[in-house]
């Protein structure tokens, strides 16, 4: 029974995943995981990992609520955080001197841009009932033009210590300042979801929005607000992809996130149709993309194949991760463990069969 | 009475002939199909410089098209053609699919230019293109890194968008370099089909980790340079003017000219996105009689390091915004 949970547990397979990739890494070289320090801050392949992922993972986090809400991906989010990103870099070289609080004040002025981005996409999905793909197409396909008028036509430059600080090494603080920030904004994540109900509202909405509304919860308040949380989260990954960079590229910031972040929800074993989700599992969904794109460049793919390797990883993952080979896996381990336990515990083993292949079954239906 | 108001009119209407005559000759009619200037921030310095040489000042009457579709570019370019446009400026999101539109510009003696990009066609099509030459470009940056002297070449290759003309032409340059034996490429990487900074820095990170030794980059573009500066900087790794590791980049970007100027980087490529200037010339001795260019012209292209950068070339000669003298951005 024991080793079935582990099977069904949403984070088992990105976890093994991520393991292997690891495994990999080592086998190509056992320094993998050493640390020095550099600069006051520590260097090395971990660290890079966790510096280079932070957008995606913060990216990731919004998505899963999205999908689990309405069913739905939001293919705007790298849009969003461009654009979010220019007002951000817009009120920092509109103030006089560059200091802590006006930065602060910067981002928070980019995140109600998000929260109304959010809204902007919400309202369509939840209230207009539009399919969210292509709610947000709008932004998708409009939305660099609008940060490039933000911009005022040109590629704007941070150059300025606090922001380039944020986006590099804090002197003092021994760990680079987007995985503090990335960290940050995870523990918020996981209070937000602890204090209040909003996971068990955005999965009721997710599996049956006939029944939440019955049940008392709102389906239309509760998909404008998981948008809304992902207008926020595009807002800090912004923040973060713009002062990592420093300066703004309305062009080339954050394209193509889109499609890595749906992927690490995917990979974290949520169903993208909506429903039960596991942020921890897309947090690890993320992080395995990041892995897999180093482990990819540590291995020395070729320039010219390095995305068909990538292509042939991610369809193995997704075969394995479906709700089929799950069903057949989940069949295969019973039937060696009724093998193994053999013929004295038959009827014990039979029955375990019984309520396993039940449970495997219902999990099909939901994910259909 | 009747006779003199009579008189007044003819006068006027005269005058009114003439004057118009004389406004309407010299305007030269110029349709130009571009690309949007978000596309880039090359675009946008391109788009900004037609518009400035192809004004009513310098005598033409010009009309833009900015689209980034191909079928839509097309379709202006008809209809600049029915309108009867002497001169029809294209530069086409594809390369393909403009033969329609160029034989029919034939028929009603319109003169095509291409400017930036070639078509995939007969060159007899159009009359002539101002293209920047990338090939050239790689061979002044790997002939400048040569000529440093440095004790060995390992280089890191940062390519850009695979079979783009950009990254085949500044790609071939080094390829040629190292099959000669002049240099060795350590690390080859992209920055994938958005030129990432991000990218380029993984890359650098995964030769740093893998404990490659290497003393040039080589990034097919600014921003994949800065990627790359920001992997050698959090590793403590020199670079620059008196550092280890020598930094190649390329489009001229006033930030990554700025860094050259600073000596945070080596050595940036132009590419130079004003075409106008030049074809407005051509037109201009066209109208005086004089024969227009043929085919494929290469526009002249320049290096800058540490030594020969200055401040007027950053001003007339770099795209997008400038962050400001002795400004580095990291």
């Amino acid at each position: 029974m024991n080793k079935m949970k582990i099977w069904n547990y949403q984070a088992f397979l990105p976890l093994l995943v991520l393991a292997v990739l690891i495994l990999i890494n080592l086998l190509k070289g056992a320094d993998y995981f050493s640390i020095s320090i550099i600069n006051g801050a520590i260097y090395g392949n971990i660290p890079n990992i966790l510096f280079g992922a932070s957008e995606l993972v913060i990216l990731a986090i919004g998505m899963t609520l999205v999908t689990s809400s309405s069913g739905g991906q939001d293919i705007s989010v790298g849009v969003a955080a461009t654009i979010t990103s220019s007002v951000f870099v817009r009120v920092v070289l509109n103030a006089h001197e560059v200091t802590l609080m006006t930065v602060v004040g910067a981002f928070l002025v980019s995140c109600l841009v998000g929260i109304a981005i959010g809204a902007f996409n919400g309202t369509l999905v939840a209230i207009f009932n539009v399919q969210p793909m292509v709610a947000t197409l709008i932004l998708f396909t409009a939305g660099r033009s609008i940060a490039f008028l933000i911009d005022g036509r040109l590629s704007p430059i941070l150059a300025n210590r606090i922001t380039n600080q944020i986006g590099s090494v804090i002197p003092g603080v021994p760990v680079q300042t987007p995985i503090l920030l990335t960290v940050v904004f995870i523990i918020l994540f996981s209070i937000l979801l602890k204090i209040t109900n909003l996971k068990l509202y955005a999965q009721c909405v997710g599996i049956n929005q006939k029944a939440a509304r019955l049940n008392g919860i709102n389906p239309v308040i509760v998909k404008l607000l998981t948008y809304i949380i992902l207008g926020v989260c595009s807002a800090v990954a912004g923040f973060i992809a713009v002062t990592k960079a420093g300066r703004h590229d309305s062009v080339n910031l954050l394209r193509f996130v889109e499609m890595d972040a749906i992927l690490a929800v995917a990979i974290g074993g949520n169903a993208l149709s909506g429903g039960k989700f596991s942020i921890t599992g897309s947090v690890i969904g993320a992080y395995t993309i990041e892995v897999l794109n180093r482990t990819l460049l540590r291995l020395e793919v070729g320039t010219e194949t390095i995305k068909a390797f990538k292509a042939v990883f991610i369809i193995i993952l997704m075969i394995l991760a479906s709700p089929v080979a799950r069903g057949t896996a989940a069949k295969a381990v019973q039937w060696i463990r009724a093998r193994c336990t053999g013929i004295v515990r038959l009827p014990a083993s039979e029955k375990a069969e019984a309520s396993e292949g039940s449970e495997v079954d219902l999990s099909v239906e939901k994910e259909v | 009475m009747a006779f003199s108001i009579k008189r007044i009119l003819t006068v006027f209407v005269l005058l009114l002939a003439v004057t118009g005559l004389v406004v309407a000759a010299p305007l030269i009619k110029v349709g130009i199909v571009n690309l949007p200037p978000e596309e880039s921030g090359y675009r946008q310095a391109n788009v900004e410089d037609m518009n400035t040489v192809f004004s009513k000042a310098n005598g033409y009457d010009a009309r833009q098209t900015n689209t980034g579709d191909n079928s839509e570019q097309i379709a202006a370019a008809m209809g600049y053609i029915r309108d009867g446009v002497d001169y029809l400026l294209i530069s086409a999101a594809n390369a393909s699919g403009w033969d329609t539109v160029l034989q029919s510009a034939k028929k009603a003696g319109v003169i095509v230019f291409l400017f930036d990009r070639l078509i995939q066609t007969d060159p007899s099509n159009y009359q002539a293109a101002l293209v920047s030459d990338m090939a050239a470009e790689g061979e002044m940056a790997v002939n400048w890194l040569l000529s440093q002297k440095l004790p060995y070449y390992n280089v890191i290759l940062i390519r850009g968008q695979l079979g783009s003309a950009a990254e085949l032409g500044r790609s071939a340059a080094v390829l040629k370099a190292r099959d000669a034996g002049k240099l060795k490429i350590v690390a080859d990487g992209t920055g994938g089909d958005s030129w990432s900074l991000e990218e380029a820095r993984k890359v650098v990170e995964a030769a740093i980790a893998a404990g490659k030794d290497f003393n040039v980059i080589y990034a097919e573009n600014d921003g994949m340079a800065q990627g790359a500066v920001q992997a050698l900087d959090a590793a403590g790794i020199t670079h620059g003017k008196n550092g280890k590791v020598k930094i190649i980049g390329f489009d001229f970007n006033r930030f990554a000219l700025r860094n050259v100027q600073a000596g945070y980087w080596d050595c940036d490529v132009q590419c130079s996105p004003r075409q106008a200037a030049e074809i407005s010339s051509w037109i201009k001795a066209h109208q005086n009689g004089k024969p227009l260019p043929k085919g494929i012209i290469y526009q002249k292209e320049m290096l800058v390091d540490t030594t020969t950068i200055t401040d007027e070339i950053i001003l007339k000669m770099g795209i997008n915004a400038d962050p400001g003298k002795g400004v580095i951005t990291r």
